[in-house]
């Protein structure tokens, strides 16, 4: 937990402020998601959000956005009120916010995206000449290489944000607001963002960073504001906290431990998950591996290693054209989810909002999915029967809903997870796969799920979990395998693995 | 496991938010829907001089929208699944004159009605299973198989008939397109009962909406059209149950084509020209969205009862038959612009 960042922005800690903001407070019916806050940005400075989910980061961001309206406050740009009432306008006075969702048009090019609206013209017709030209110098700003005639849609996750950053630069951005910007990208590449937010706070453009990775926050941050229940708690030079600080000023305590104890090795009979050879073209290629029971396997590996097609490939998710996968002792026929979902094994696939949830359909409907034919006799559903089971889970796993007819939609990103979870524990699955299992929650969340992966893992459950979050690798496998271009080049046996013997068989620095 | 409850107090509250929005939102609808109709009932009784309340004239605009109903039906569940099927109007031409073809000359009436019924709905989903298996199977888009399927079976109609209608003379086959049953019922309201097929159709909209909102068949029609890849992954065979809303689809539209045929006592291979369009019509001013996921049968009925008012009210009006189209294509957007003005102002 270096500080390299704050010498370089050290001047702008005492400079004017470019956006400041007395005051604020949003009311929605119930609750006050934002009671007086007061919080300004200075040119050139990263500043870093920290908050957990629903701590009211969001509602600031959509404020500032013009998505959303304050009930009252001020707000001054370069010392002058302003009022922001729509993101037309906000971008107008400098303000840019990158969702993590991103705003990019996929069959476009990369040029055509940067300078989306602002297309140079030459008559009737669009300068391409020049459209490039432009967008070639926002990349060099950036020092940042793009194929500038590439269709986004096959760039990169991180490649994309690129593209949103340079579309943001092209817009004369004074302020950036980045919503979890890390989230999808893997360690190199987020080096290489940090090295473009720096190239940004050199020209005098302000970020502002919002983070649950504590880590990366104490890398980049000049200054660190820290959000709870809807309140600015406090605001000052990154120098001045300890991660330890942050955690507690977020939840309002200290979270000690992070990870929960992970059950002891139990005497191993026979595998409860066998794969053997598992090849899927261009994805993994002859994957050998075993999970048993009550175990708890991690997969590290970059993004693009091969770690989710190997969870797909297992669940039937996606075919693979050769190699076998046993459950139990019995060798499973190629197949689908739904009959993986019959023999036992389970999916909680990575990315929630597009393949776990429905996201227009109730708490309810969206756990019951996967065995709806639990509550249903000749074919139709005893929907009390249903909210009994689905009500008694939620209780379990903390699920913060008003009602089970709630729209998933509607919940946080923590309680969306855990709905995910609860659709594969309300029938005992005999192995569950994970993938990115806490991507995007907050650390309350993740705490939770990490202890009820301990639970399922002590009751015989098999865990296969891939993560990119290396300290979550290390905290919560009991064995650890390493994927490199994908082939399952390590297996870490308990208490072997290291932070860096990980990242070298996963950069493949060590021949396999 | 602990935290601090307090925490998702932001997520918490939206959700409150949105839940007394709903709770708003119904009652709004039904005060408004009850003041409106009120209000607008009288307003055209009185312009129609007492006809449109006269329960002859009721009876009749439910005998006429029986079959945008009953296809419109179909349609509520091709569309919820994200699908659209545009063949529904000429499958009712094709199913009809091959109900026709069978009938005719057959010797007895009772084998000669049970045959045209099982062809008749059979032949519709068959073409919807023509429809589904190269969507479910190649992933091509429901709207240019259906599309084939529209100028498929308008041919197959006029090559078995060579153009010319086929009359049908079988007094099982006439009941159910001009019968009445419930004469006792008639009598209170001065009617000679209740038509058949309004009984027909009050069985599929009851029926369908039973399926749709009891039943895990209509549970997974609602996930897939929601989010098809989580429905997937969670083992819902998606396959199997996108390719049973098209062979409803087209097995309600030959029962559609039943009714028709039965009240022009004939298959006639130009019958049912532009249904599709109104059958989407009926789905669509009836609150289901085109994107899929959301919509319902009871809104779909009331979608089909209130195109089917209009038509009533402008005949009773002696609006010109081309002023009239340009009414209903004015009332679907209005309808369904206001729908999306109300989901907006009650998500703010």
């Amino acid at each position: 937990m270096t500080n390299t960042g704050a010498p370089q922005g050290a001047d702008a800690l005492t400079g004017a402020p470019f956006l400041e903001m007395r005051g604020i407070s949003k009311a929605y019916p119930g609750v006050q998601a934002l009671d007086d806050v007061s919080f300004d940005v200075r040119a050139g400075e990263v500043h870093a959000l920290v908050g957990e989910n629903g701590a009211g980061k969001s509602t600031f961001v959509k404020i500032l956005a013009g998505a959303v309206r304050a009930d009252v406050g001020e707000l001054r740009i370069q010392g002058k009120p302003v009022t922001i009432v729509s993101p037309r306008q906000a971008e107008a006075l400098g303000i840019v916010v990158i969702y993590q969702e991103f705003n990019l048009v996929p069959y476009l090019s990369v040029a055509e995206n940067i300078m989306l609206g602002r297309e140079p013209t030459r008559g009737l017709g669009v300068d391409w000449k020049a459209l490039r030209a432009r967008a070639a110098e926002v990349l060099a700003r950036l020092g940042v290489e793009l194929p500038l005639t590439t269709e986004v849609r096959r760039l990169s996750v991180a490649q994309q944000q690129m593209v949103e950053i340079a579309k943001a630069l092209s817009t004369s951005a004074r302020v950036i607001f980045m919503d979890e910007p890390s989230a999808a990208l893997t360690e190199n590449e987020v080096l290489k963002l940090f090295a473009v937010i720096r190239a940004l706070r050199r020209d005098g453009v302000a970020i502002v960073y919002i983070s649950h990775r504590l880590e990366e926050v104490f890398q980049i941050a000049d200054r660190i504001t820290v959000f709870r229940d809807g309140r600015l708690v406090k605001t000052d030079v990154a120098a001045n906290f300890t991660p330890d600080d942050v955690i507690r000023l977020m939840v309002g305590r200290s979270l000690a431990a992070h990870f929960p104890v992970l059950p002891p090795d139990r005497p191993h009979e026979r595998p409860l998950l066998s794969v053997r050879n598992l090849t899927m073209p261009d994805r993994i290629e002859n994957v050998s591996l075993d999970v048993y029971p009550g175990e708890i396997v991690g997969l590290a590996g970059l993004v693009g290693s091969g770690r989710t097609s190997l969870l797909r490939g297992i669940f039937g998710a996606d075919p693979y054209t050769s190699g076998t996968v046993e459950l139990d002792g019995q060798p499973l026929p190629k197949r689908g989810p739904h009959e993986s979902i019959a023999d036992g094994l389970a999916l909680v696939t990575e990315d929630r909002k597009n393949q776990g949830l429905v996201l227009g359909m109730s708490v309810r409907e969206n756990v019951t999915l996967p065995h709806l034919e639990l509550f249903s006799h000749l074919g139709r559903v005893d929907r009390g029967r249903e909210a009994r089971a689905v009500g008694k889970l939620a209780d379990e796993l903390h699920i913060r809903t008003p009602t089970l007819e709630q729209l998933v939609r509607n919940l946080s990103g923590g309680n969306q997870q855990k709905v995910v979870l609860a659709k594969w524990l309300l029938k005992s699955a005999k192995v569950i796969c994970f993938d990115e299992p806490t991507r995007g929650i907050d650390v309350g969340a993740k705490a939770e799920i990490y202890e009820l992966m301990v639970q399922l893992a002590q009751s015989g459950t098999g865990i296969l979990m891939a993560s990119s979050e290396l300290p979550e690798v290390l905290g919560m496998s009991m064995r650890i395998g390493v994927m490199h271009n994908g082939r399952l080049v390590h297996v870490f046996n308990r208490g072997e693995a290291t932070q860096e013997a990980i990242i070298r068989y996963a950069t493949g620095t060590v021949a396999a | 496991m602990a935290q601090e409850p307090q925490i998702a107090a932001e997520a918490e509250s939206q959700a409150a938010v949105v839940a007394a929005g709903k709770r708003r939102a119904a009652l709004l609808r039904t005060v408004g829907l009850v003041v409106g109709l009120t209000v607008l009932l009288t307003v055209l009784n009185a312009a129609t001089h007492g006809d449109f309340l006269r329960p002859g004239n009721m009876i009749n605009v439910l005998r006429q929208i029986a079959v945008n109903a009953i296809l419109a039906t179909g349609q509520t569940f091709v569309i919820i699944t994200a699908g659209i099927d545009l063949s529904v109007g000429s499958l009712i031409a094709l199913t009809g004159v091959l109900m026709a073809g069978v009938m005719v000359g057959h010797p007895n009436v009772a084998v000669g009605f049970t045959l045209a019924l099982l062809i008749g709905i059979g032949t519709g989903g068959l073409a919807g299973l023509v429809n589904g298996l190269p969507v479910v199977r190649f992933g091509l888009p429901p709207f240019i198989t259906t599309l084939a399927m529209l100028e498929i079976a308008r041919g197959l109609a006029f090559m078995y008939t060579k153009g010319q209608p086929i009359e049908i003379d079988n007094p099982v086959f006439n009941f159910i397109g001009g019968g009445f049953v419930l004469p006792g019922l008639g009598r209170l309201f001065n009617i000679p009962g209740v038509p058949m097929p309004v009984i027909v159709m009050l069985f599929v909209v009851l029926a369908g909406s039973y399926l749709l909102t009891q039943t895990r068949f209509g549970r997974y029609v609602y996930a897939i059209g929601g989010n098809e890849e989580a429905a997937r992954l969670s083992g819902v065979n998606v396959f199997g149950v996108k390719l049973m809303v098209y062979v409803i689809s087209g097995a309600l539209a030959g029962l559609a084509s039943l009714l028709l045929a039965a009240r022009l006592n004939s298959g006639i291979p130009q019958s049912g020209q532009g249904y599709e369009l109104q059958s989407i019509a009926a789905v669509v001013v009836g609150g289901t969205s085109l994107m899929g996921g959301r919509g319902s049968i009871g809104g779909t009925f009331v979608g089909a009862l209130l195109i089917g008012v209009l038509y009533n009210i402008m005949n009773l009006l002696n609006v010109q038959s081309y002023a009239q189209e340009v009414v209903l294509g004015a009332v679907i957007l209005i309808a369904v612009l206001l729908d999306q003005l109300r989901r907006q102002y009650l998500v703010k």
